[in-house]
């Protein structure tokens, strides 16, 4: 069931309030992670809501969300890929499986397909090296050990999930 | 697709000081580390003076594990030392050094072994809160050391009077949100305080002037689970691994082209030889190997020749091969040294924080170059220019990230400057 914006800000405020976060500066990034866990990105009208809530400034809340990789203003595939592009992943031929993702999705990285089904991320080091090369779906699917031919499988495999 | 994120297959030889209970208990139940003499080092220290706390930990000689080997009793001294209406302990669970996993292995398969350290700590400086900042790309240690720092407050562990001793301590976990500087302890404090992860002026250090202007101790993962088997058995039995100058064990993940990939923890003194061939073994497919980095993204290419270097925290200042957070990324002949030295720099170029010129603008340049001299457009002056703007932005680099810029690219570039020239020139890689 998909949830209505106003049942997402209900969830945020219950969030905030729960821990005591009202008012609190230095709670601004445990609030945008629920936020974005919460809507799938951070849209404008929530970073407003939150920079209320915590009586930080706008223009603070954006410089916060923009210095980080992990926030995104803009809507992310239902299924995020994530591809390790670290140096461990990287000799075992990390770039190789980065592009076939591409190929496949004929997408741009970090951008959704067409569907909004998928979107395709080259992240950092993801502290699974033994497995190199390592691709994370979402927020816990790891695959180790992937090969091009692999890539195939994996996206079919959310295609049929939904 | 595998579940579970890392692999704890214990090779023979190896030495478990801090990974003693990994694999060994379930991570989600306080009762089997109590099993395992858990938190008795907490009772023990709270029936010391707080100083004594901490000269035992000096006498030690235990040495921070997040990489720069700085004496964790003396930073320690410098935070009870110093007045104030509040301190903190902070846990630097950032882990984002490419090829690291060994503090996620701990949190995931030892949690209260970290806490435990953690309590200590505050007790020893005098600190009553502490946080436990983690990559948020972690979602399965989070929720293991969520479980486990409820667990200790239930038991009486953290919160109010501690064991009956009038101590106090409250302990909470942060999120970080993907940059790698805010794992610089400086960054990591603004982060905490709910800002952009810019690192601070040092100094003043931490120690004196750290999370909201407080004195705060930040110490690594593995740092914190030495603690409570040093106040278990004492610094004369910690003392007795490792080197004179780095006393006990380190934890190494082995990655890259090697056989036998994953964890391993020895003594400090190890050679980049053994734990290549004795515990990793060896180079994939029977492939010749070409190239060693140690110590991480910001640490050292070395060749075959460096192999029998022994590595502790001296080794880089006097053999010039790092220890860092103890990587070892094996590379073999199929590689080219330029794609290295390009995968490298630009990491670099990507987590620079924009803060500083030389190191915003250095890496961007260095990239540029690499990426020519790869396509085979490079000119001659090239292999200088690269030396000179790695150096310039070692020597007024703002913060750690861009001060380590020269250590992998001089490094890769003097152990194959031939490589190098042979793709200037050429628009054909000689590797392939
Ligand atoms: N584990 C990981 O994922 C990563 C580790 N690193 C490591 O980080 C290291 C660099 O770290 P930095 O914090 O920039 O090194 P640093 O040398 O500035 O400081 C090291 C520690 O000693 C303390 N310290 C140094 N001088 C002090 C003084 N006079 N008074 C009080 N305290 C003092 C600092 O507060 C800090 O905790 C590198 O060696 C690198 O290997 C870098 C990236 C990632
Ligand atoms: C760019 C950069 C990134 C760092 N990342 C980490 C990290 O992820 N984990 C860590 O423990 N230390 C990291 N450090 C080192 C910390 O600044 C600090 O020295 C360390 O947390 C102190 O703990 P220790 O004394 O126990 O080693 C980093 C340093 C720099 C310059
Ligand atoms: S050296 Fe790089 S990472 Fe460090 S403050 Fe300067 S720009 Fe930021
Ligand atoms: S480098 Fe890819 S998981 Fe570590």
């Amino acid at each position: 069931m998909v949830k209505s914006k106003e049942e997402l800000f209900k969830e945020l405020e219950n969030f905030i309030e729960e821990n005591g976060y009202e008012g609190k500066k230095d709670a601004l990034i445990q609030v945008l992670h629920k936020a974005q866990e919460l809507f799938g990105y951070l849209p404008a009208d929530v970073l407003e809501y939150i920079s209320d809530k915590l009586d930080v400034p706008l223009s603070k809340v954006y410089g916060v969300v923009t210095f980080y990789n992990f926030f995104s203003t803009k809507p992310k595939g239902k299924h995020q890929i994530k591809v390790c592009l670290g140096t461990a992943c990287y000799v075992k031929g990390a770039d190789r499986i980065f592009e076939r993702f591409l190929e496949e999705l004929k997408v741009n990285p970090d951008e959704p397909t067409s569907d909004g089904m998928f979107s395709v991320h080259g992240v950092r080091c993801l502290g699974a090296c033994s497995m190199a090369p390592v691709v994370m779906v979402d927020e816990d699917d790891f695959y180790g050990r992937v090969t091009p031919d692999m890539v195939p499988q994996i996206i079919s495999k959310y295609k049929r999930e939904g | 697709q595998i579940k579970g994120t890392v692999e704890v297959e214990k090779v023979a030889e190896e030495t478990r000081i801090v990974l003693k209970n990994v694999g060994e208990i379930d991570p989600t139940r306080i009762e089997e580390y109590i099993a395992r003499d858990g938190y008795f080092a907490l009772a023990k220290a709270l029936q010391m003076e707080p100083g004594e706390v901490i000269e035992e930990i000096k006498r030690s000689g235990l040495r921070g594990r997040g990489g720069a080997g700085f004496p964790t009793g003396l930073k320690w001294e410098f935070t009870y030392k110093a007045s104030a209406d509040q301190k903190y302990v902070l846990c630097n669970a950032d882990e984002g050094e490419p090829g690291t996993f060994k503090d996620r292995l701990i949190m995931e398969g030892d949690p209260h072994s970290l806490i435990e350290g953690m309590i200590i700590a505050g007790y020893a400086v005098g600190a009553t809160k502490g946080y436990i900042y983690i990559r948020g790309e972690y979602h399965s240690s989070i929720e293991i050391l969520k479980k486990a720092i409820e667990q200790a407050y239930e038991y009486g562990f953290l919160g109010e009077n501690i064991l009956g001793s009038g101590f106090n301590f409250d302990l909470k976990i942060r999120l970080g949100a993907g940059a790698y500087v805010a794992g610089e302890e400086t960054a990591l404090i603004e982060s905490i305080e709910g800002k952009p992860a810019r690192p601070r002026l040092k100094p003043p250090y931490p120690p004196t002037f750290g999370l909201f202007g407080k004195p705060t101790v930040v110490n690594n993962v593995e740092t914190f689970v030495n603690v409570p088997r040093i106040i278990m058995n004492g610094a004369e039995w910690f003392k007795k691994f490792g080197t004179d100058s780095s006393p006990g064990t380190k934890v190494f993940s082995l990655v890259g082209n090697v056989v036998r990939k994953g964890i391993v923890e020895v003594p400090m003194g190890v050679t980049v030889r053994d734990l290549i061939f004795k515990f990793g073994g060896g180079v994939e497919g029977g492939r010749k190997l070409k190239v060693v980095q140690t110590g991480g993204s910001a640490g050292t290419f070395i060749g075959p020749d460096k192999l029998d270097v022994p590595l502790d925290f001296d080794s880089y200042a006097k053999y010039g091969v790092s220890l860092g957070s103890g990587v070892i990324l094996v590379a073999d002949e199929t590689h080219c040294a330029v794609d290295l030295a390009l995968a490298v720099m630009r990491f670099f170029e990507h987590e620079s924080c924009g803060k500083c010129t030389p190191c915003r603008e250095g890496t961007r340049m260095i990239v540029n170059i690499l990426e020519r001299i790869s396509r085979g457009e490079g000119k001659k002056e090239d292999l200088d220019t690269l030396r000179e703007i790695a150096r310039n932005a070692g020597e007024t680099s703002f913060c750690g990230l861009g001060q380590s810029i020269p250590v992998p690219l001089l490094s890769i570039v003097d152990n194959f400057e031939e490589e190098f020239r042979a793709h200037i020139g050429a628009n054909k890689c000689p590797v392939g």
